[in-house]
């Protein structure tokens, strides 16, 4: 199966909820070791994003004009680091998603365009605590799934996977990055709520493809 | 051609506006846009708010230098800046980053755009202003040096009981930059208005002018006659 512009909007819908539902999780793991806005301002973002989604008159046509108005609803409606990371990936994965569908190789070509984009706005590497330490094993996941010819929708269900193993790693690290390398050791022993909602995240693309794969919506 | 301009993007709106008054009273003729706070007012970096400073000053001619506080404040800047190029992709040229401490280089930056440098002059002055305003002073610049050719040399006393602050060590250095000579005061490089303002000197304090090249007896006159003169009465 291939995916194409429903799962995208699917993929939103879904990661606008589960930020919701997890939005005081987020909170509660940034004020640990940052500044307590992780989660609202996500929140805020992504219901944003609805609302312009509801406001389109036009559907969009392809996954990365999507992704696009994620991008850029996120950067001006979230404050704080996120916006610009989360912001900037989206933008590159809409970028090397120009195409009305997507196979598995493609949704690795999207993967890996989103976290080129939040290394080189962030500038971190991993294991500095930092949602890299999500993305990073996603990616790897994503890879290893796609040169066995795994379809689309498995190779964004290793990216989760890779991704929630990612994110749990970063618990023991100490930041060297962002906000959290402000308390040095003290970071550790939290897991980086950005590893946790880039997580979060993709659970929901892979999510979304199950879902289009279990309908057999897109040939 | 109207001078560089300048943005100064910071997490507060409170802290860019202080910032842009205080680099705007050194320099009255540059465009010097606040970009602070969320577009509703919170702490934070709005894209929205960059994002209109980017689009005023990214019109001026001769560019603009972006100046930006705490970490995330660089990021969107940056991500600003890669949605515009998509646009206008003339845009990153005109535009100049520049990792610099938030007030000293805005401060340093004004004066520079003020005293006619180009986008790379402004740029560099903000970016070495780090050492100019700490509360070290810094080191002494030797007294003389050595070059090649002859130099001419002259000692004054400095009219201006402030000695060269910012205002007349950026009207000095305008006056200096486009003669073909170099000039220093003790030690410190006539065109540079950092180096002017980091002698640290008082009105009625000698200083030693030198100046070699082909234009040295010309830039030396123009120094003397202006350090002779208080800055109210520069013209």
């Amino acid at each position: 199966m291939t995916l194409d512009v429903n799962w995208a909007l699917d993929w939103v819908r879904r990661t606008a909820q589960v930020i919701a539902e997890h939005r005081d999780e987020l909170v509660e793991l940034d004020r640990q070791i940052g500044d307590g806005d992780h989660g609202e301002n996500l929140h805020r973002g992504f219901t944003a994003v609805l609302h312009r989604l509801d406001a389109l008159t036009e559907p969009p046509a392809q996954v990365g004009d999507v992704l696009r108005l994620v991008a850029t609803t996120l950067m001006s409606t979230v404050g704080g680091a996120a916006g610009p990371l989360f912001g900037t990936a989206y933008l590159r994965a809409a970028r090397a998603s120009a195409v009305s569908t997507l196979d598995g190789t493609a949704t690795v070509v999207l993967l890996e365009a989103a976290l080129d984009g939040i290394v080189q706005r962030g500038k971190a590497a991993p294991g500095e605590k930092t949602m890299v330490d999500a993305w990073t094993p996603a990616v790897e996941a994503a890879v290893a799934a796609a040169d066995n010819g795994a379809p689309a929708s498995a190779v964004l269900a290793a990216a989760a996977d890779g991704a929630r193993a990612g994110a749990l790693a970063t618990t023991p690290m100490v930041a060297t990055k962002g906000r959290a390398s402000y308390l040095g050791e003290r970071s550790a022993g939290h897991l980086d709520p950005g590893a946790r909602s880039s997580e979060l995240i993709l659970r929901a693309a892979a999510d979304a493809a199950e879902a289009a794969a279990a309908h057999g919506v897109a040939p | 051609m109207s001078p560089v301009a300048l943005v100064l993007v910071s997490h507060s709106r409170a802290l860019a506006a202080g910032a842009a008054e205080l680099a705007g009273q050194m320099a009255p003729d540059v465009l010097v846009l606040p970009a602070g706070g969320t577009s509703d007012g919170r702490l934070g970096t709005g894209f929205d708010v960059v994002e209109a400073a980017v689009l005023r000053a990214g019109a001026a001619p001769a560019g603009a230098v972006l100046l930006s506080d705490l970490g995330s404040a660089a990021m969107t800047a940056e991500t600003v800046l890669e949605m515009l190029s998509e646009r206008d992709a003339t845009l990153p040229s005109r535009l100049r980053m520049v990792d610099a401490p938030f007030v000293e280089g805005a401060v340093a930056a004004a004066v520079a755009a003020q005293s006619g440098a180009d986008l790379d002059g402004v740029a560099r002055a903000a970016a070495g202003a780090a050492g100019f305003f700490g509360a070290q002073p810094p080191a002494k610049l030797p007294r003389s040096t050595a070059c090649a050719g002859t130099v001419v040399r002259a000692l004054v006393v400095l009219a201006d009981p402030h000695g060269l602050h910012a205002r007349p060590a950026a009207a000095l250095a305008a006056r200096l930059a486009p003669l073909d000579a170099d000039v220093r005061i003790d030690g410190a490089d006539g065109r540079s208005v950092l180096e002017l303002m980091s002698l640290r000197t008082v009105g009625g304090h000698e200083v030693q002018v030198e100046a070699w090249g082909p234009a040295a007896e010309r830039a030396l006159t123009l120094a003397v006659a202006a350090l002779r003169t208080p800055a109210e009465r520069w013209t």
